[in-house]
């Protein structure tokens, strides 16, 4: 069955509190998920109270800040700090999100940061993405085609081919739109989900691919396509304003297009 | 332990070439039901107060016994495809699943075939 509660070492217990430094005057709670599978302890919520006016405006800034200057043992990934890599992305205020983009002011009061939802949790707030690679590399995300190259040039697209693929090439896969998505989190281990099936449709769609049937007999599955029930979640957490959720009925569109 | 790869189990036992029929089908009978129900809703609220024998001779109309058998057929339909994703969806047990599905569907089939028999018989018997 679905499971709808922790199991009991996974419960959530309250940790350590570190206080503000003395005379700071804009302080911000951070409470943040703290996990060490080494360490066979419950995961808990440890609060970091910063200083805003020592901080830069990002929560990963934040985060940062705490690596840095106050616990070294606080685990996150992060490359880019530009929303273009999509390594950062965890559950900020209750939403799945870029730290790198969202600004702490975004937010009042206490701001609590967890790793991606229902992922196995590597470490705080490093979540396993294995699964959703694989899923990724299942749907063959390169072009596929029978004809030859030109010799003498690039495969030409038209402009208004190349415009089918906006909102969609943009997609860094963080995995934010897929790990929000309850049906996901229910059936994970064969429903797609909606950044996977945003870049199956992204190949769908370019005009210069010439794998189309073969790509859509590949998700015409109960599982892999039609776990989708319009839940719209993807398209609201999206941090680059994508719309999983339409390309996922536009992929349901093409298979009732070919029948 | 399982050493299975990642792909291996991300790819699974490959797409069933299927779910286009079920998925289309539950679009069009949610479509069908709109106006079907709205029928029914009106023309049972507007026999409030009837008695047996006025409600009966309006079961002999050729209209009324094809909307409400059309409305009960569409309703199991779509009830039955419904619940399917449902019991899909939270069901990870394959017995368990299984034994829900067919359950289900067999309930829906002895609930949706009384339900036309006795539209049937009021109209074509009283």
């Amino acid at each position: 069955m679905a499971e709808f509660t922790l199991p009991a070492n996974s419960v959530i217990k309250t940790g350590k509190t570190w206080a503000a430094p003395a005379g700071a005057t804009r302080v911000k709670n951070f409470r943040i998920y703290r996990y060490d599978p080494d360490s066979g302890e419950n995961p808990r919520w440890d609060t970091y109270q910063i200083d805003l006016d020592q901080c830069g405006p990002m929560v990963l800034d934040a985060l940062l800040k705490i690596k840095n200057e106050i616990d070294p043992s606080l685990t996150f990934r992060r490359s880019c700090r530009e929303g273009i890599c999509g390594s950062c992305s965890m559950n900020i205020g209750g939403t799945n999100t870029l730290a790198c983009i969202k600004a702490i002011d975004a937010f009042d009061g206490d701001l609590q940061i967890s790793p991606l939802p229902h992922m196995e949790v590597v470490k705080d707030l490093v979540p396993d993405l294995t699964h959703f690679y694989a899923q990724y590399s299942s749907i063959k995300p390169w072009m596929q085609t029978q004809t030859p190259a030109p010799p003498d040039r690039e495969r030409l697209q038209s402009p208004e081919d190349r415009k089918k693929l906006d909102g969609l090439y943009e997609c860094i896969l963080c995995a934010s739109c897929s790990t929000s998505c309850p049906s996901y989190w229910w059936n994970s281990d064969r429903y797609l989900g909606p950044a996977v099936l945003l870049q199956a449709y992204r190949w769908v769609v370019d005009s210069r691919d010439e794998a189309t049937g073969e790509r859509l007999d590949n998700l015409e599955d109960p599982f892999r396509l039609y776990r989708c029930h319009t839940i719209m979640n993807c398209t609201n957490t999206c941090p680059k304003g994508l719309n999983p959720a339409k390309a996922i009925a536009e992929l349901k569109k093409k298979m009732i297009e070919r029948r | 332990m399982s050493l299975l790869t990642p792909f291996k189990r991300a790819s699974g036992l490959g797409s069933t070439s299927d779910g286009v029929k079920h998925w289309w089908m539950q679009r069009m009978t949610a479509v069908a039901l709109v106006p079907l129900t709205f029928w029914v809703a009106f023309a049972v609220a507007s026999h409030t107060g009837s008695d047996y024998a006025t409600v009966a001779a309006w079961f002999t109309q050729p209209f009324t016994t094809t909307m409400l058998t059309l409305f009960v057929f569409t309703a199991f339909l779509h009830a039955s495809q419904g619940l399917t994703v449902v019991i899909e969806d939270y069901i990870h047990h394959d017995g368990v699943k299984v034994t829900a599905l067919v359950g289900m569907k067999l309930a829906l089939v002895l609930l949706g075939t009384s339900s036309i028999l006795s539209i049937l018989r009021t109209a074509f018997a009283g």
